[in-house]
């Protein structure tokens, strides 16, 4: 029922807000706003609930909160409750033109998410993930401008091609399934029955799904569309894809990564694991060098993220549990370092770092969360990004992978120095002449505090259900707990 | 004309003769099968948008009745299955490929980056790698032993398309080009994947491609034409 709820939500509350009269200003905007801050909290409550008592899968087993589901589905609504708070600030100082659109697609982008998160099925995962490619192409295209007209392109044709790639990587795993055993494309039939896959199916399966889905995450080489996309989107939106769209891209590559290792093709799958998440790495610190525009340089943040996640599933052992607990700290973190930079740009009208300069002094809260951001995503301590990158980094260790660890280390300290050179130019120094002190809303200011306070405590403390939960889908990926 | 044409001919006796050398052909299906390939050809070779969305429809029409020829026997799933994709990929997608052409005022030439007869090699390449690549797969249990190689040579000429186009418009067609090989694979599978995924999936290509087309729209209008290549203002 509750889960039931979980994805009904969202579609209904996206519905009644396109069905609201098109008003930017007075009562009916703030309905619709009120709505989605309504929504937001609610899916946020009953996904709470879930940790609580966990609830029965529905229809036939298609619809269930496991582990990893409950991981991703966590990040996912957690974010979108913080950014559903920032639209409310957002959405009082600019008005995109695509007016009501703008709310209705935020939450049509909840609802598939939640789909994905929970699906078990993996045609319906499928369905979800095509979804949220559809429902975030409006939400970029806002401005209506050449600029975001390349940008929502180039989204939607590599996208597109991408998960066209991976309902073809869906179907081979189709194939690989003996008839009469288990039923067709259920996540747990195909795990019970998984040494009665066709291998050379499942190998098929295993390389269009990944490149597919690889693609939705923005791995390299398939990341082209990441800088132009997210930083032509509003910040905001490209905080929900960075932080919750690329979560459910990971899990789907993570869905087929439990049904190769439990088909016991690891050997198979883990070097090609390793070999994108280096590569993403690589480019990562290559690009990240030299970036003139904080947006564009998150993104090459994200493909290094992207890369972490996938290396820590290909090593196995502990970097299996390493890989579930960043997909939580770097899908807050993103949407801290996203929010953060959206008041960067309320307030001076551009993200590139030429334009901005004593962000501290300018606007004194949000310029000293970007400077706190910049150590999080760079994996310093005592955030959670270094828990769980280190935790990658003992998996390369333990499996004997010296050298993997080192190369690991070389890009992250690469990837610091290029983050660094360009947020604390930004950050520090004086201001602008003429660029005085701004005051910041509070609705715009008070997503991001709360995303970095989690992101801190994830750092320090792992509450004991969430340690259970990341365990079990430790295990379910063929790896242990620390 | 003459040279494109001549070698849609050539290539198609050259399938011929690999279908020949594959499988024993089965009546219907393959015949369907081959007037896909037909259509893939017939698309990479023709210099008129116009003539590409006819033959794109053309291969949706083909796509439905498919469904009816492979069944075992006529179930309510498989004939809705075929009414479905008629209606969005026979009639709903080429008509509004066919809208947005006219409305945006879209010249009419194709405009590849490689010479059409380069495009036919490329077509006639891929069907060979298809069967060649097919012949070594574990095939599933199906009517025809056609399905599978014509289905990934369609993904492949798809994606040449998709490639070798510079208008925006024509990126959309290699799109669904290749969104219709994958179909056909998806059709080994039919009998075990439930009626409402497939109604998604469909649904999913309908929106998306809608999306395109109005986004086509859009560039039509800011850059005055509808050349993909002249998105360039974002790099590194």
């Amino acid at each position: 029922m509750r889960l039931l709820a979980l994805c009904a939500l969202p579609l209904v509350g996206a519905l009644l807000a396109g069905i609201l009269p098109n008003a930017r200003t007075g009562r009916i905007a703030l309905v619709r706003l009120a709505l989605l801050v309504g929504i937001a909290l609610g899916h946020w409550a009953l996904v709470a609930s879930l940790w609580v008592t966990p609830a029965p899968s529905i229809f036939g087993g298609w619809l269930e909160a496991d582990a990893l589901g409950l991981v991703v589905l966590t990040v996912t609504s957690t974010l979108f409750l913080a950014t559903a708070i920032y639209t409310v600030g957002y959405l009082q100082r600019e008005t995109p033109r695509g007016g009501s659109l703008f709310v209705s697609a935020m939450l049509v982008f909840l609802g598939a998410t939640t789909v994905v998160s929970l699906s078990q099925h993996l045609a319906m995962l499928w369905v979800g993930m095509e979804a949220t490619t559809l429902a975030v192409a409006p939400l970029i295209f806002h401005r209506h401008d050449r600029r975001s007209l390349e940008a929502v392109w180039k989204y939607l044709l590599i996208s597109s091609v991408g998960i066209a790639l991976a309902l073809l990587g869906t179907f081979f795993l189709a194939s690989a399934q003996p008839e009469g055993v288990g039923r067709p494309l259920l996540l747990p039939d195909l795990l019970a029955h998984a040494q009665a896959l066709h291998p050379a199916w499942l190998r098929a399966a295993f390389l269009f799904l990944l490149v597919g889905f690889g693609t939705k995450m923005g791995l390299a080489p398939m990341h082209t569309w990441k800088p132009d996309t997210y930083g032509e989107a509003p910040s905001l939106v490209s905080g929900l894809m960075s932080g919750a769209l690329t979560s459910c891209a990971f899990l789907g590559v993570a869905r087929i990564t439990e049904i190769v290792m439990a088909a016991g093709l690891g050997p198979f799958a883990q070097p090609v694991l390793i070999g994108f998440g280096l590569l993403s790495l690589a480019v990562a610190a290559i690009f990240v060098i030299g970036q003139s525009d904080v947006k564009r340089l998150l993104a090459y943040s994200s493909v290094e993220h992207m890369g972490l996640l996938v290396l820590g599933l290909g090593l196995g052992g502990v970097g299996a549990y390493g890989s579930m607990l960043h997909v939580l700290n770097n899908g807050l973190t993103k949407g801290w370092m996203f929010l953060v930079v959206g008041n960067v740009v309320l307030a001076t009208g551009s993200s590139a770092a030429a334009s901005n300069r004593g962000l501290v002094r300018t606007i004194p809260i949000s310029g000293t969360l970007l400077v706190l951001g910049l150590f999080a995503v760079t994996g310093s301590p005592p955030f959670g990004l270094f828990l769980s990158e280190f935790t990658i980094l003992r998996a390369a260790v333990a499996g004997g992978h010296v050298w993997i660890a080192a190369t690991m280390l070389l890009f992250l300290a690469v990837i610091f120095v290029g983050m660094a050179a360009l947020i604390l130019e930004m950050a520090l120094g004086s201001p602008a002449p003429g660029q005085r002190r701004v005051r910041e809303s509070g609705w715009l200011v008070i997503g991001p505090i709360a995303l970095a306070a989690l992101v801190l405590l994830l750092g320090v403390y792992i509450p004991g259900p969430l340690n259970e939960i990341l365990t079990r889908a430790a295990v379910a990926l063929g790896g242990t707990a620390p | 004309m003459q040279t494109p044409l001549m070698w849609v001919v050539t290539a198609t006796l050259r399938l011929i003769w690999t279908v020949r050398a594959a499988s024993s052909p089965q009546g219907a299906p393959a015949l369907v099968l081959l007037l896909v390939v037909l259509s893939n050809f017939a698309v990479l070779g023709t210099t008129r948008l116009s003539t590409c969305i006819r033959a794109l429809a053309f291969q949706g029409l083909l796509l439905g009745v498919l469904p009816l020829l492979l069944a075992s026997s006529l179930s309510p799933h498989i004939l809705a299955l075929a009414v479905g994709t008629v209606v969005v990929k026979a009639i709903a997608l080429p008509w509004f490929l066919r809208w947005a052409i006219r409305e945006a005022a879209v010249r009419r030439e194709v405009e590849p980056l490689v010479g059409f007869i380069a495009s036919l090699l490329l077509g006639a390449l891929a069907v060979g790698l298809a069967f060649a690549v097919a012949a070594r797969l574990p095939l599933p249990e199906v009517r025809t032993e056609l399905l599978v190689p014509v289905s990934l040579a369609t993904v492949i000429i798809g994606f040449v398309v998709l490639i070798t186009r510079r208008k925006a418009i024509s990126q959309v067609v290699g799109y669904l080009i290749l969104e219709n090989g994958i179909y056909l694979f998806g059709l080994t599978q039919a009998e075990s994947v439930p009626f409402l995924l497939e109604l998604g999936v469909l649904l999913d290509v309908f929106v998306g491609v809608f999306i395109m087309g109005i986004v086509v729209f859009h560039i039509n209008r800011e850059f005055d034409s509808l050349d993909s290549a002249r998105l360039t203002e974002l790099t590194d």
